[in-house]
């Protein structure tokens, strides 16, 4: 479902060309879990944005489900980061005036589901992520890990096919991590593709494969 | 369009979701809108009443006079008699002298400053001067140097203590003089509506002279009234020309005034007021835009999650645009009715005044739209800029 072919992302710092992505090349397959692991400035964050359409390439092509991203218009890429593509950030990157359950709704209200329906899926979302009975609080009522469970509810209200984690345990405690990679897992075995980034070898290998970035350059890892 | 109009709605929902749950940003972004109405709407009401009653104070006076008064008299100067023969004149209907000195004038214990003016029986008709008691001063007073004063009704309470006081005697800095006659006060009068100190004394010219060593029988300031058969403008003509013809044709030696220049200094008195009300808009709009501004910039961050979860930038800018649309209905809505409560209070403070201050509806529309425009494009532009960024750039904005 993804491919990534060639693709080159150069950052201009001062008059020096720094290539966070130098002719990567990468493809996973529909329901793959993949974890890409490499030291910080690697570039990782970058080839995450990337797939996550929140970023564009400079060079090279990138297919998702065989369409290249270049053909999309803006508006039209705002639509798959909603439809197809569920983020889960280190930050959490939630909106601190809206409590949680308006968090995992928002999403669903750009997707123009019916209120009812939106109702059923932000219950349905908060319980997978046993937050149900937190629904009304905000996020800074929350500890960590349930604020990155609120965004991991929201990334899967939407039924994504595809989860983007961008070192989602990087801000919380091993004891919390458990339970986050748990949820993941799940989501795993439920069908979904998953690509965590991550700098952990212990997270990194829980992937069923994972995908080394050194300097801008990918090199798959055997398990 | 059912899809638009469902967005519409959700995207209302949220703009009154984000001011609710931001009610201290709400509340400046609104402050300024709310004392920029307040200052435009309340200051135009004010002006306008104001120099509305003064206006109709300089044309209610009506007394269709012209006022003379003459700066270098080249070694020929005027005098009651000079006066006197200009009556005769085309167009010309009378003229009074004015000679005018502060004294203390004392009756019994009291003691007051009053203006006391030296004039001749034409005045009362020139200026329609209506009496309370007793008569105006008489051509004899004039020639036999009598005496004799007329003081107006409020002198006659402030001093005497009351009205009827004809036959009463008053000393102005030490002559004394017998009250003859009672003016009527006119609440409508400029004196009364220019000058706070309403105590006027009036006493025959050539007895003046006596009173005061600044005023002499040489005339500098008189008055005159159009003749019955003739209107204002060829009056005016007529004495220019006389004046003219007396001073060397020296347009610098005197000055002739009318009540239209009164209405001239009006209008440009009018004209800085609404300067200055273009400057407090102006200021207003500058505030307005500065909070917007930083407003809506503070929360690109907000804007870049929004994107990340799949917002495009139409459906933000149509929460930002319905966002600063309810920030100005709310504002203008506070602003016009604070105004129009305060207008309300200072009309019954004035109320003596028989000022009328009202609520001017152009201006109440002009400032909201002003504010409406200024809050929208300021709201949007923003948010435009940080809706057209790379979602990335921003999440990853930090001011």
């Amino acid at each position: 479902m993804i491919d990534l072919i060639d693709i080159s992302r150069v950052y201009q710092i001062g008059s020096e060309k720094v290539y966070a992505l130098n002719k990567a090349n990468l493809h996973i397959d529909q329901g793959e879990f993949v974890s890409i692991i490499g030291p910080s400035g690697s570039g990782k964050s970058t080839l995450m944005n990337i797939i996550g359409c929140l970023d564009m390439a400079d060079s090279g092509t990138y297919l998702l489900d065989d369409v290249p991203i270049e053909d999309y218009t803006e508006n039209e890429l705002a639509a798959i980061r909603n439809q197809k593509i569920g983020f889960v950030f280190q930050s959490f990157n939630l909106i601190n005036k809206l409590t949680a359950e308006e968090n995992v709704e928002l999403p669903l209200i750009y997707q123009g589901v019916a209120k009812a329906e939106r109702r059923r899926r932000v219950q349905e979302a908060l319980e997978r992520v046993d937050l149900a009975q937190r629904a009304k609080h905000l996020p800074n009522e929350l500890s960590g890990g349930q604020q990155q469970r609120v965004a991991i509810a929201r990334a899967i209200a939407t039924h994504p096919s595809l989860i983007l984690g961008d070192e989602p345990t990087g801000n919380l405690d091993s004891k919390t991590t458990g339970e986050i990679m748990k949820i993941f897992h799940e989501l795993h075995r439920q069908g979904n593709t998953i690509v965590l980034i991550t700098h952990d070898d212990d997270i990194a290998r829980q992937a069923s494969r994972i995908v080394h970035i050194r300097d801008g350059k990918l090199s798959e890892v055997k398990i | 369009m059912k899809h638009f109009f469902k967005m519409l709605s959700q995207s209302f929902k949220m703009a009154i979701k984000s001011i609710a749950g931001n009610r201290l940003r709400a509340f400046l972004t609104m402050l300024g809108i709310i004392i920029g109405v307040m200052a435009l709407v309340i200051l135009v009401s004010l002006v306008n009443g104001a120099t509305g009653t003064v206006t109709d104070t300089i044309s209610s006076l009506a007394t269709d006079t012209i006022s003379v008064t003459i700066s270098d008299d080249k070694g020929d100067p005027i005098t009651l008699d000079t006066l006197d023969e200009w009556m005769e004149e085309d167009g010309i209907g009378l003229l009074a002298p004015i000679g005018e000195t502060s004294v203390t004038a004392k009756y019994d214990a009291t003691s007051t400053t009053v203006e006391v003016y030296g004039t001749t029986p034409a005045y009362e008709s020139i200026n329609e001067l209506s009496l309370l008691l007793g008569r105006f001063i008489k051509s004899s007073d004039v020639d036999n140097h009598t005496t004799v004063c007329v003081i107006n009704e409020a002198t006659a309470t402030a001093l005497v203590g009351y009205t009827d006081c004809l036959g009463e005697e008053l000393s102005l800095d030490g002559m004394k003089f017998t009250i003859v006659g009672v003016l009527e006060d006119d609440d409508d009068s400029l004196t009364s509506v220019v000058s706070s100190s309403s105590y006027s004394i009036y006493i025959p010219y050539t007895t003046l002279l006596r009173l005061s060593s600044t005023v002499s029988a040489e005339i500098t300031s008189f008055t005159v009234s159009a003749a019955e058969d003739s209107d204002m403008s060829t009056a005016e003509t007529a004495i220019t020309a006389l004046l003219l013809a007396r001073f060397e044709e020296d347009e610098d030696a005197f000055e002739v005034s009318t009540q239209d220049v009164m209405e001239d200094t009006m209008s440009s008195i009018t004209s800085v007021l609404a300067l200055l009300l273009g400057g407090i808009a102006a200021i207003c709009g500058i505030g307005i835009m500065n909070i917007m501004l930083v407003t809506v910039t503070e929360r690109t961050r907000e804007i870049g999650i929004r994107k990340a979860i799949g917002a495009g930038r139409g459906v933000i800018l149509q929460q930002f645009l319905l966002e600063s649309i309810v920030l100005c209905m709310l504002g203008c809505a506070i602003g016009v009715f604070l105004s129009w409560a305060i207008l309300k209070v200072v009309a019954v403070v004035v109320s003596s005044l028989s000022m009328t201050f009202e609520m001017n509806v152009p201006v109440v529309l002009i400032a909201v739209g002003f504010c409406f425009f200024i809050g929208i494009v300021f709201g949007l532009y923003p948010a435009n800029k940080a809706a057209k960024m790379a979602p990335i750039d921003a999440l990853h904005y930090d001011g």
